[in-house]
Parts: C-alpha cells; structure tokens; sequence
C-alpha cells in the first residue's frame, strides 16, 4: 500500500494551512461567497440541504487500518456517528460545522488522507477497481498509475477551474469494476507484446445526458500516458464549453466535435506536452509501485473453511455471495456489505468502522478497500480464517449475504440530505430491500443490480443499473422512472425506460413484477436478468408493468 | 489605476508602452489555441481573466512558454490570490489586478502564496 513520502506529507499540511486561512478570510468577509465557494469545493466542502458535507477522498478506493479508525474518530466527533460511503470511493460525513473543517482536515492528514479534489471543476479523485492487487483476472495492479495520476492532478495549476468537473477511473482488467466507460477518462492497463501500457477512453459520463466512453487511444505507452492526459485536459480546458453548465462536460465535447476531431487535437496537443517530460515521472512510477508489492501471503490448510462451509448454513450463504477469488492460493477477496436490509446504502457507524478496521489488521495485512457499489472489501483473507471473520462481522451487523444480488442496492443521498433532490432515494431502496428479504427469493433471483438516483444527476448510476430507479418530481409529487438494461461493465449500455413512471407506493410492486416476468421467461437460473433482457428485450416487462393497453396509460400514471 | 503582484508583493505597473504597440499582445480568455502566436519583437503578453471561474488562461500561459515564449507574460483581471500560485506555475510572471480587488486581497495574502516553488507536485512529475 502506498504511504505519504515527506513531500505529500508537506503538502497536505501547507493546503490545510492555506484552507484554515481561507476560512478565516471568509468569515471576515476578505473572500465574498462566490470566491470562497471554489475553494472550498476542490478541498471537498459541500453546502447541502441542512449543513455543510464533508467528502474525503480514499484514492482509488484502498485505505488501511489506522485510516479507517481515523474516519470513525471524526464520524464521532464531529459527525453523528456515522459515514456515508459512495459510488467514486469517497465517505461523506453530513453533518460538520464550516469552523470544524480545518480541524478534521488536519485530523484526515494524521493518517495520510485529505478531501482536497473531491468536489469542484477539478480533476477529482481518481478511482480504481476495488480488487486492484487481489483479483484473479488483472493485467497489472491499477493503483500505481492511479497514484501517480492523483499525484499529477493534485493542485495541477492549469486544472483547478475547468469548465465542470472531471473525473478518472482506471481498471487493471479486461472485467471492469471501475465503471470506465462511465468517466470523463476512462483508463485500461493492456499488455501488447510483454510491454504494459493503458487503452484511453474519453467522454464517458451518467447525468442528464448519459453517455458511454469511445475509445481514445487502444496502447498508450507507460512514458506517454502523463503528457497524453495533459493533452485531453488541455485541449478540453480550452474546447469546453463555458457558456452553459449542463454542456460543460467532455462528454459533450466529443459529441459536439467528434472523436475524430478530438482525437486529432489530443494527437497535435500531445507533441507539446510531450515536451515538457523528461523521465521523471517514470523513476516516480517506480518509486510508487514498488510501494503495492503483494503482501506476503501464508501458505496455509483451509479445513476449517470447508468444514465451517458444510456444517453452517449461515456461513455458507455468505460465502456463496460475498467472496471472489483470489489469485493467491488459499486466499479469498470478501466483501462486506454495507447494504444490510432497510439500512441507508453505505452508510457505516464509527463502531462497524473500527470492527472492519480490526478485522484487516488481525486477518486482511491491514488492507481495507472501498466499492463504488458502497460495499467494504477485506481484499487479501485467508480462507481458515473466514469463520471467524464471519462470526465478528454478523456479531456487528456486518455479515448481510447479497453481494450483487437485488438488495445490494447503490442509492445516493436523495432528498433525504441533498439539495437538488426531485424525490427520496434511500426510503425506496430500503423498501426494496425489505420486501425481497420478506419474500426470500434473493438467491434464487440472482445478480441483480438496481440503482437509484433522485435527479437527473444521477450521483446513484441509474442509467447502468440492470434496474435503474429515477425519482422525479412531477407537480409536487415523486414519481420514479424505471428503465431496464443498464450495465456498468466492460460491456457497457444504458438503461432504456419501460414507460410511464410510478407513485413512490407502487414502486415496490413495479418491481415485484419486473422480477416476477424475469423468473417467469428466464431460460434457467443460469441464465441473469441482464442476459434475459438482453434475449427478449423490454416487451414481456412492459406487459407485466402496465398490461395489454401498453403505453396507453397517461403520463400522470 | 491598477496593481501589479509578483513575489515580492504589490507594486506599480512599470510597463509603459502600452498594449496598442507592436511589442505587445493583449489576449482575451477565449483566444484559440491555434490562433497564439507571437514572434521575436514580442515582449509583453497579457492574458485576461474575464472571471476567476474562467480558467482557461491558465493553459494559454502553459501553451506559450511551451511554444518558446521567453518575455513578459501577465494575467490580468479577475484573479484572487488563491490562484497566484497557479498563475506562476504555469508560466505568468506577474498578475495585474484593480485597486478595488487589492483592497479586499491585501498584500499580504498574495506573499501567503509566494512559496508557489514549493510544495509543487509538478515539479516532482517533471524532474
Ligand atoms: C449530496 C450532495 C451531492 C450533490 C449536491 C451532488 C451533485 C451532483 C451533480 C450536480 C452531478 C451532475 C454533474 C454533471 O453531470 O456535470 C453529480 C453527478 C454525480 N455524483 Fe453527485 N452529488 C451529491 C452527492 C453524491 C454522492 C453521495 C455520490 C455517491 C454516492 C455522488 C456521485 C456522483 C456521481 C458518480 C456522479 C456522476 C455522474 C457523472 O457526472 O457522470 N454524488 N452530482
Ligand atoms: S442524483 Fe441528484 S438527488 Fe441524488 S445526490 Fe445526486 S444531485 Fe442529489
């Protein structure tokens, strides 16, 4: 895992200095609101619907013990308890006072972590696959390029008033758990002929005008990618549009110019920034990577696994859905789900966060991982101890089984504290939540992904979701619209919408009746909603959603 | 009457041939990148800042020093000194800024942010 050097340990304190200042300069009025605003978003203070939100960034979503013990210690003292973990591997806390601020970001610093970049026209967090190092399947461990990518974007003087926000995620596999295809830059490490380098997607993106990422560049060698990133920045800097906040983003950019187009003046803008390297950063890359050498993993008999995974019903449900394979021998990638039936998605008490954090020293080489599905990752077990983690984890209502499964649902804050809400996100997921652990058909249904958003913002990835859930406000009243065949991986496609949208109280029956045409036409349990979908397409779920008179009902419906 | 920053704090402008000449160019936020063009008799350059939030200007300066320009180069308007370090990072040497702003922005919290050498991950990326 990487550890601050004294240069980012010098820098995050200078920012926290020069934040404090900035405070104080706003209290006194030196800064007017308009000014202080920037300043606080790219060092990640929100105002919200009741206070100000605090959102910290946990960089490609890996963070230790002592890190996590940290976020509990200012969920306790400066939150209500607790931390809402979400979909770009952040924690929210909800609920801080505007002079508290500087006093949690230097507590942050203790440990080696900041909020700076998480909100603002700035390059923001970068995020990674949340198996990076542990996954069976990857090319090359992510993360070192998304440390020096962090490190690049960090305070980068020409990017810190873009014309919105920008944000990069990056994948180490072919199977993407990154979402890449929904970035502004989307980045896969490929191998071509024994060398690594990165496939670059851009203009990827969810919000009112979703769309998927094209393909940029198939192999950009490891001492060109920097420069090339500069030169997407770059040209966009200057290409995007300013004049109108809901086409500012690069997506719209592609599409208004075309990739062709863009690709070209990335290709002539790149022989500039080029220029400006000169082989540092590969020495600094180096230096990076050698800090996620594997951890030294114990060779070791796992009979207590499988005799717990025969003996105990319990146990073996959560081992069916909450662990992936590892590519060590021996070990398992467990998730923890934040998703526990009728509780907030992602939300963590300070007490769940100091079990997890424990749980890593004792048995994970103190690694934790957060998902972009809100769930906490244990990435490197070993499977002889998974019973006991088990037992600590349900002693703590940590050891909900529904990994993928339709309760494991990705909401965002929704009216509940956000400002730009249109309708509630988190009372609906809990309602669904609720009724399929009533019916008891999880596992029988499968994966099954739905996520909620409660605008067209889209903060909870609607539009990927296999069910994609999307409060609306229509004359005073929520109504939620459904749309069907999202997909948020390598393979990549948008929702489309069944129809006419519902009351939040027919919700839960809309969906009881999408699951239920699904089980009725699924070739067999083998066969996914997804792939079901993708077979018959929308018609049987129109039908089971409206009826024969299809479409006829009134939009008001 | 306008205020100039540089690292030593605030001072007079002491460029006095004005931008209407040849050894000058006087740029807008908006200037297209293929359009940024300046040639040896070239000493001042000024780009504008029609608004803090605009910050294309920060690119225009990397793109000239880029491009071998070794003169003057100013931001001037709207630029708070939150941004200063920015501006010289990326390649202005100097930011002009009204009397108005300089009174709300004193002095001393543009020096605050004349360390802009340090602490530059920038530095680290590019040897
Ligand atoms: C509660 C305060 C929040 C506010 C005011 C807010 C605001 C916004 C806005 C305005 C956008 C659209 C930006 C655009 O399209 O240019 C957006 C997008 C997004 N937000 Fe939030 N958000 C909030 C919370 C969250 C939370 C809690 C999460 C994670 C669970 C989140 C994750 C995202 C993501 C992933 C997008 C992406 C879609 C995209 O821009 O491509 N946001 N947010
Ligand atoms: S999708 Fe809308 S309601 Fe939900 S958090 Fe984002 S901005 Fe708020």
């Amino acid at each position: 895992m990487y550890s601050y050097t004294e240069f980012d340990t010098a820098f995050v304190a200078e920012r926290n200095r020069q934040f404090r200042q900035q405070v104080e300069r706003r209290i006194s009025g030196a800064l007017t609101e308009d000014e202080f605003k920037p300043l606080r978003l790219m060092n990640g203070l929100y105002l919200q619907l009741h206070a100000y939100m605090l959102r910290v960034a946990i960089p490609y979503g890996t963070l230790n013990g002592a890190q996590m013990d940290q976020l509990a210690l200012l969920a306790e003292k400066w939150d209500k308890g607790y931390g809402h973990f979400t979909t770009r591997q952040n924690i929210q806390y909800n609920w801080p006072e505007l002079r508290d601020v500087p006093d949690m970001l230097d507590a942050l610093a203790e440990v080696g972590m900041h909020a700076i970049q998480t909100s603002g026209n700035t390059i923001r967090n970068v995020t990674a696959d949340h198996f990076a190092g542990a996954a069976a399947d990857e090319v090359a461990d992510p993360r070192p390029v998304a440390e020096l990518l962090r490190q690049w974007s960090t305070d980068h003087p020409e990017f810190q008033f873009l014309p919105r926000k920008f944000k990069i995620a990056v994948t180490g596999a072919e199977n993407d758990r990154a979402v890449i295809k929904a970035h502004d830059i989307g980045i896969q490490v490929v191998e071509h002929g024994g060398e690594i380098g990165y496939r670059v997607l851009v203009g990827g993106g969810l919000g009112r005008t979703p769309m998927i990422g094209k393909e940029l560049a198939p192999f950009v060698p490891q001492e060109d990618l920097l420069p090339y990133v500069e030169a997407v920045v770059s040209v966009w800097n200057l290409l995007g549009r300013r004049d109108n906040k809901y086409k500012a983003r690069i997506k719209i950019t592609v599409h208004e110019h075309g990739i062709d187009e863009i690709r070209e003046r990335v290709a002539s803008r790149f022989a500039e920034t080029k220029a400006a390297f000169n082989g540092a950063d590969l020495a600094l890359f180096d230096e990076i990577a050698a800090q996620f050498a594997p951890p030294a993993f114990r060779n070791a008999p796992t009979e207590a696994f499988d005799a717990a995974y025969e003996a105990d019903p319990v146990f073996r449900a959560w081992t069916d859905s909450n662990l992936t394979a590892h590519k060590a021998g021996g070990y398992a990638i467990a998730q923890i789900s934040l998703k526990a039936h009728g509780e907030t998605p992602g939300d963590a008490t300070a007490e769940q966060m100091r079990v997890m954090a424990d749980l890593a020293r004792r048995f994970g080489h103190d690694e934790l991982r957060i998902t972009h599905e809100q769930n906490v990752v244990l990435p490197h077990v070993h499977k002889s101890d998974l019973p006991q983690i088990h037992k600590i984890l349900k002693a703590h209502g940590l050891a909900t089984a529904n990994i993928g499964m339709i309760s494991d649902i990705i909401a965002c804050p929704g009216m509940d504290y956000c400002a730009l809400a249109t309708a509630r996100s988190i009372p609906i997921a809990q309602e669904i939540a609720t009724r399929f652990d009533e019916l008891k058909i999880e596992n029988e249904i499968g994966e099954l992904k739905i996520k909620i958003s409660g605008c067209i913002n889209a903060c909870g990835h609607h539009h990927v979701g296999h069910i994609g859930i999307l409060g609306l406000d229509r004359a005073g009243v929520e109504n939620y619209q459904i749309t069907l065949g999202g997909d948020a991986t390598e393979t990549a496609s948008l929702g489309e919408r069944t129809g006419p949208g519902f009351p939040a109280e027919e919700v839960v029956p809309a969906i009881e009746r999408i699951v239920g045409a699904y089980m009725d036409h699924r070739e067999g349990p083998e066969e996914s909603f997804l792939q079901t979908y993708r077979r018959l397409g929308m018609a049987p779920f129109k039908l089971a959603l409206y009826g024969e008179d299809t479409g006829k009902r009134s939009r008001a419906a | 009457m306008s205020i100039i920053v540089t690292d030593a704090g605030f001072a007079p402008d002491d460029w006095s041939a004005g931008f209407e000449t040849e050894t000058a160019l006087d740029l807008p936020s908006d200037t297209d990148p293929e359009a940024l063009e300046f040639d040896a008799d070239t000493q001042m350059i000024r780009v504008d800042f029609p608004s803090f939030a605009d910050g294309r200007g920060f690119t225009l300066a990397r793109l000239l020093r880029l491009r071998g320009y070794k003169g003057r180069l100013r931001a001037k308007g709207h630029v708070i000194s939150d941004q200063y370090a920015m501006a010289r990072r990326s390649g202005f040497d100097e930011v002009e800024i009204s009397d108005e702003l300089a009174a709300r922005q004193p002095e001393a919290e543009w020096l605050f942010r004349s360390n802009w050498q340090q602490h530059d991950y920038q530095s680290r990326m590019r040897g």
